[in-house]
C-alpha cells in the first residue's frame, strides 16, 4: 500500500518525463512561472510587500490617490499608486491575492473531497445510494452556484451571532463555495467509476479478496482522477472569481481582510473620477492569476497520465 | 471411491434484473423484467483436469465463470468449492491490469492480501518475463505479455484452481500458442485444475480433458474431449463443429447453421434450440429436455439422430 | 486485373524517425477472385487496404509505389476524385457492423442514399434496387426490414446490411477488413458463404483482410502473408497452407490449433514477437526468430522469390 502510494505520487513528480513534457511546452512554463510568482507574492506578502496596507498606523492619508510611479505625480514607494486611504496598491494586491488564493484553494479542496467521495460511492455501489445522491445533485444543479453560495452565506449570517461574523466569514465562505461545486466532481467521477467498475482489473481485485473500500481508493480512484484535476484547476479560477463576486457584492470576506474582489469593488467607486489604477491593477492581477492556474492545470492533467509518456 | 471433485455446480441459475428504472416503471406501468443468463447448470470438476466450456456469445459461459469464482452469487442452485484457493484470468489484456499500477504491485497484490510466500521476481520469470519488467507500467507491454502478467498475478495467490475466461481470444495466433503452452506447463508443474472458457473449438480440443457445450444459458452436452469431437451427439454441437472453418481444406460439404440465437428476453418454449434444429419435433417445442447421460436433447434420447454420420468439423 | 498494387510503401513520420508500416508490397487481383491478406496485428494488412481506398490518416502517407484500379492509377488522385471512386468502384466492409452503420437512419435510407449518390436512378428505382440487394444478401422479408434501424438487427444481419451497402453501386473491387471477426462462428460461416457467392456471381474482385487463416482457407483462392509491413509469401491458398515456403508462414500454420484426434498438448510456437515498426532488424525482418536462418538473412533483405507455385521472400529459395 505504501509502495502504491509512493509509486503513484512521488515517482511521478520527479520522473524525468514530467520535466521533459514541462520544458516542451513554453506556454506551460510561462503559466507556471506566472502562477508561481503570484502564489509566491501572495504567500510571502507580509515580508515582500512594501507596506502592510491593513495596519492603520502605517498609513498616511497625505499619500492618498497617488497615481502609478510612471505617471506624473507618482512615487516609487507607491509603485502602482495608492488608494483613497493611502494604501499602496501593490501591497493590497499581494495581500488580497493571498486571501483570494486561500479561499479559492480551500473551497476547491473541500468540494473535491466531497464530490469525489460521493461520485465513487455512487458509481460503485449504485442502487438507492446512487439514486438519492444523484437526485440531490440534480436539484442542486438547477441553481446557479453563486446563488447557492449566497444562500449558505446568508443562512450562516442569520444563524451566527453578529459579533462572530467577521471571524467566521472566511470559513463560511469556503464552505459555501465548496458546497456549491461538489456536484461537478461527483458526476464525472461517478461516470468514470461506472466505466472502471466494469473493467476486469476491478474484478480481478475482487477475486483476490480486496474489500470494496480498498478497491475504490487504491484501484478506481487513481484512474478517475484525471478529469478531476482539470475541473479542479478550472474551479480554482472560478472559486476565486466567485469569491471576488461575493466580496464585490459585499457579502464575502470581511473588510478587514479584503480580497482582490473587494479591492475591485472599492476601486470601482473611483473609476469615473479618474483614479483608474485603484480598480484596474487588482483586476489585471485577478485575470493573470486565473489564467495561469488554468494553463497549469491543463499541463498537469496530461503530465500525470502514464499512457501519454 | 474416486476423490471428491474440487468444484461442483448443482442446478445453478443466475438471473439479471433488466427492468427499466423504477421511475420509468411507475410512470409507464411496466413490468419487472429479468434475463436468465445461466439456466440450471450442473457439472463437477475433478482435481488436475481441464474442463472447457464452449459456446457462442451470449450463451452464458462467462457468467458461469463468474459464478464459479464468486463475483456473482447464484439466484438458485449451489456452487461448492472444495479446493484451497481459486484465482481467475480474464479475457481482455488491456482492461485486466490497472493502468496506474506498476507491474510488480499488480503481481504482488494477492501476496499481501492472501499472505502467500511467493516472490514477485520469481513469478515474473516463471511466466516468461524478466524481473526488471516489474518496474514498468502495463501499457509498455504487448497483449501477450500482459496476459503473462495476469497469469503471474493469478499464481501469486498460490491457487489450486484457476478459472480462465477466454484468456487467448484477444491475442494473435502465434502469441496464443505461446500462452497456451505456458498454461499447460504451469498446470503440470504446479498441479493446477483449470476451467477454461472459450468460443474457439480448436483451442479447446487441444487443451481440455472434458468439454461442456453451452447454448442459451444451458449446458447441452458434456463429454470427454475425444468423444465430443469424434461423436458429437447434440444437434447444436454437431452444427458448431460444422461451422468451424476447415483449415485442412478437405472440401467436405457443409450445412451452415440456419437462423440466429433467440432473444434472451423472449426464450423459446421447450428446447431453446428447437427453432434452428433440423430434428425438432412437437415434443421439442413443448418440453424442455432434461440432461440424460450428459446430453440435453429429445432427439438423442429418442434415438432419432443418426449418430454415425460425422459432421465435417469433428474427426 | 481489377486491382494492381506495385511496390506500395506507406510511411508514418514520427518523433523518432520515419516508420515504414507497409514496405514494397505488390500483388494483383483478377475479376471474381478473392485474395486473402493474412497477418498478425501490426503487420500492415489493414493499412494496405486503407492505402488502396485512400483513407490513410495524415501524417501517414503513401510514400512510393502505385495503386491501379482497372488499369487507372488511383493513389495520386485528388480528394474529390477519390471520394467519388469510393463507393462507386470500390466497396468497403469494416470489422464492426455496429459502428459502420449510422444509428440514426434506417438501413433503407442509408442504402437508398448510397445508391442515389453513385448511380443515376430515380428514387423508386433506387428503392427497388435496395430491396433486391437486401434479398441478395439474405435478409428475410426485406420490405418489412427496410424501415428498421441498425440496432434492430442482430450482429450477423447488420454485417449483411453493410455488405449490401458496399455492393450497392456495383463496385468492381470489394475490400473486406476483418468482416467476420466480431461475429460468432456460426454466423461467420454464413457471411463467408455470402462473400464467396457474391464474388462469383458478380465478378467482383475481393481483398479479404483477416488474421484468421481458417476464414482464408474457406474463402480465398490466393493468399498474401504479411509480416512487419512486408509481403513474405504469396500463392494459392492450398499451397501456402499445406506447404508453406516461408518459415514464418510455417511457424504460423504450426501454431494454429486444429481439431485433430491426437492430443498434442504442445502447439508449435515461434519464439519472440513481431518487431515493432521502430525496431525492424536489418536484412530479413523475420531473421531473429527464424529457425532456419543463416548469415545472409541478417544482412540482405530478400525480395519475393519464386518457390513452387507460390513466391516467398526468403533466401532459402534463392536460385543458387
Amino acid at each position: 500500500m505504501r509502495g502504491v502510494l509512493r509509486g503513484v505520487f512521488l515517482r511521478k513528480f520527479w520522473d524525468h518525463d514530467l520535466a521533459w513534457s514541462f520544458r516542451r511546452s513554453p506556454v506551460t512554463v510561462v503559466a507556471a512561472a506566472l502562477t508561481l510568482a503570484c502564489v509566491g507574492a501572495a504567500l510571502l506578502s507580509p515580508w515582500l510587500a512594501p507596506q502592510n496596507p491593513f495596519d492603520a498606523a502605517a498609513l498616511n492619508l497625505n499619500d492618498a490617490f497617488k497615481p502609478p510611479a510612471w505617471e506624473a505625480g507618482g512615487e516609487r514607494a507607491y509603485f502602482l499608486g495608492s488608494d483613497n486611504q493611502g494604501r499602496d496598491i501593490l501591497s493590497t494586491i499581494m495581500y488580497g491575492a493571498r486571501v483570494s488564493l486561500g479561499v479559492g484553494l480551500a473551497s476547491v479542496l473541500l468540494s473535491v473531497l466531497l464530490g469525489v467521495s460521493a461520485g465513487l460511492v455512487s458509481g460503485y455501489f449504485g442502487g438507492r445510494i446512487d439514486a438519492v445522491m444523484m437526485r440531490i445533485a440534480d436539484v442542486q444543479l438547477s441553481f446557479p452556484a453563486i446563488l447557492i453560495a449566497l444562500l449558505i452565506d446568508g443562512v450562516a449570517r442569520v444563524a451566527l451571532p453578529s459579533d462572530r461574523h467577521d471571524a467566521i466569514a472566511i470559513p463560511v465562505l469556503i464552505v459555501a463555495i465548496g458546497l456549491s461545486k461538489w456536484v461537478d466532481y461527483a458526476r464525472t467521477v461517478r461516470g468514470s467509476t461506472l466505466v472502471e467498475k466494469g473493467k476486469e482489473y476491478v474484478q480481478a481485485a475482487r477475486v483476490i479478496g480486496r474489500r470494496p473500500l480498498a478497491i475504490l481508493v487504491l484501484h478506481v480512484l487513481p484512474n478517475v482522477l484525471g478529469p478531476v484535476l482539470v475541473i479542479a484547476t478550472i474551479n480554482v479560477a472560478i472559486a476565486i472569481i466567485t469569491e471576488a463576486t461575493l466580496s464585490f457584492l459585499g457579502v464575502g470576506v470581511p473588510p478587514t481582510e479584503p480580497s482582490l474582489g473587494t479591492l475591485i469593488r472599492v476601486g470601482n467607486e473611483f473609476l469615473y473620477s479618474g483614479e483608474w489604477w485603484i480598480t484596474v491593477f487588482p483586476g489585471v492581477a485577478l485575470v493573470t492569476l486565473v489564467l495561469s492556474v488554468n494553463l497549469l492545470g491543463d499541463w498537469l492533467r496530461d503530465a500525470l497520465n502514464p499512457k501519454l509518456r | 471411491m474416486p476423490p471428491p471433485s474440487l468444484l461442483s455446480l448443482s442446478r445453478v441459475s443466475r438471473d439479471f434484473d433488466v427492468s427499466a428504472p423504477w421511475l420509468n416503471r411507475v410512470i409507464e406501468r411496466g413490468p419487472r423484467r429479468s434475463l436468465r443468463a445461466v439456466d440450471e447448470v450442473s457439472f463437477e470438476v475433478a482435481g488436475g483436469e481441464t474442463l472447457a466450456l464452449v459456446g457462442e456469445s451470449g450463451c452464458g459461459k462467462s457468467t458461469v465463470a463468474r459464478l464459479i469464482v464468486g463475483l456473482y452469487g447464484p439466484t438458485s442452485g449451489r456452487v461448492e468449492f472444495r479446493g484451497r484457493r481459486m484465482q481467475m484470468i480474464f479475457q481482455d489484456p488491456y482492461a485486466s491490469l490497472n493502468p496506474r499500477w506498476r507491474v510488480k504491485d499488480i503481481v504482488a497484490e494477492p501476496l499481501r492480501i492472501l499472505n502467500t510466500r511467493k516472490d514477485v521476481s520469481e513469478l515474473l520469470v516463471q511466466v516468461g518475463l524478466s524481473p526488471d519488467d516489474g518496474e514498468k507500467y502495463p501499457h509498455e507491454f504487448s497483449g501477450g505479455q500482459r496476459q503473462r502478467i495476469s497469469i503471474a498475478r493469478a499464481l501469486a495467490g498460490e491457487p489450486d484452481f484457476v478459472v480462465c475466461d477466454e484468456p487467448t481470444s484477444a491475442l494473435d495466433v502465434s502469441v496464443q500458442a505461446q500462452i497456451l503452452n505456458l498454461m499447460s506447463e504451469l498446470q503440470q508443474r504446479l498441479r493446477l485444475t483449470y476451467v477454461f472458457i472459450s468460443h474457439n473449438l480448436a483451442v479447446v480440443s487441444q487443451i481440455a480433458d472434458r468439454v461442456g457445450v453451452m447454448y442459451f444459458g444451458r449446458v447441452v452436452e458434456l463429454a470427454p474431449t475425444a468423444q465430443l469431437f469424434a461423436r458429437p451427439r447434440h444437434p447444436y454441437t454437431r452444427m458448431l463443429l460444422d461451422a468451424v472453418p476447415d483449415l485442412a481444406m478437405s472440401g467436405k460439404p457443409r450445412t451452415p447453421i440456419a437462423g440466429e440465437v433467440p432473444n434472451p428476453l423472449a426464450p423459446p418454449p421447450g428446447c431453446a434450440f428447437h427453432p434452428r434444429c433440423p430434428h425438432a419435433n412437437e415434443r421439442c417445442r413443448r418440453e424442455r429436455p432434461q440432461v440424460i447421460d450428459n446430453v440435453a436433447c429429445h432427439a438423442v434420447e429418442e434415438r432419432r439422430i443418426n449418430l454415425a454420420a460425422q459432421p465435417q468439423g469433428g474427426f | 486485373m481489377i486491382l494492381e498494387i506495385e511496390n506500395l510503401r506507406v510511411e508514418f513520420p514520427s518523433r523518432r524517425g520515419t516508420l515504414v508500416a507497409v514496405d514494397d508490397v505488390s500483388f494483383a487481383i483478377a475479376p471474381g477472385e478473392v485474395l486473402g491478406m493474412v497477418g498478425e496485428s501490426g503487420a500492415g494488412k489493414t493499412l494496405s487496404g486503407l492505402a488502396v481506398i485512400g483513407l490513410i490518416e495524415p501524417p501517414g502517407r503513401i510514400a512510393a509505389g502505385e495503386v491501379r484500379l482497372e488499369g487507372r492509377r488511383i493513389d495520386n488522385l485528388p480528394h474529390e476524385e477519390m471520394r467519388k471512386l469510393r463507393g462507386r468502384r470500390i466497396g468497403v466492409v469494416f470489422q464492426d457492423p455496429l459502428t459502420s452503420l449510422n444509428p440514426l437512419y434506417t438501413i433503407g435510407a442509408q442504402l437508398e442514399e448510397t445508391i442515389l449518390t453513385h448511380l443515376p436512378l430515380s428514387r423508386t428505382q433506387a428503392r427497388a434496387r435496395a430491396l433486391a440487394l437486401l434479398r441478395e444478401v439474405g435478409i428475410p422479408a426485406p420490405e418489412s426490414r427496410f424501415e428498421h434501424y441498425p440496432h434492430q438487427f442482430s450482429g450477423g444481419m447488420r454485417q449483411r446490411v453493410v455488405i449490401a451497402l458496399a455492393l450497392a453501386a456495383e463496385p468492381s473491387l470489394l475490400i473486406a477488413d476483418e468482416p467476420t471477426t466480431a461475429l460468432d462462428v456460426s454466423i461467420q460461416a454464413q457471411i463467408i458463404a455470402l462473400l464467396k457467392r457474391l464474388a462469383r456471381e458478380r465478378g467482383t474482385a475481393v481483398l479479404l483482410i483477416t488474421h484468421d487463416m481458417g476464414v482464408i482457407a474457406e474463402t480465398a483462392q490466393r493468399v498474401a502473408v504479411m509480416y512487419a509491413g512486408r509481403l513474405v509469401e504469396l500463392g494459392p491458398v492450398r499451397d501456402v497452407i499445406h506447404s508453406p515456403r516461408h518459415p514464418y508462414t510455417a511457424g504460423l500454420m504450426g501454431s494454429i490449433p486444429k481439431i485433430t484426434p491426437q492430443r498434442n498438448r504442445r502447439l508449435a510456437q515461434i519464439e519472440g514477437a513481431m518487431p515493432r515498426l521502430n525496431a525492424i532488424p536489418p536484412g530479413c525482418p523475420f531473421n531473429p526468430r527464424c529457425p532456419r536462418r543463416f548469415e545472409r538473412c541478417a544482412v540482405e533483405r530478400p525480395e519475393l522469390l519464386p518457390a513452387g507455385a507460390s513466391a516467398a521472400a526468403c533466401w532459402l529459395h534463392a536460385a543458387s
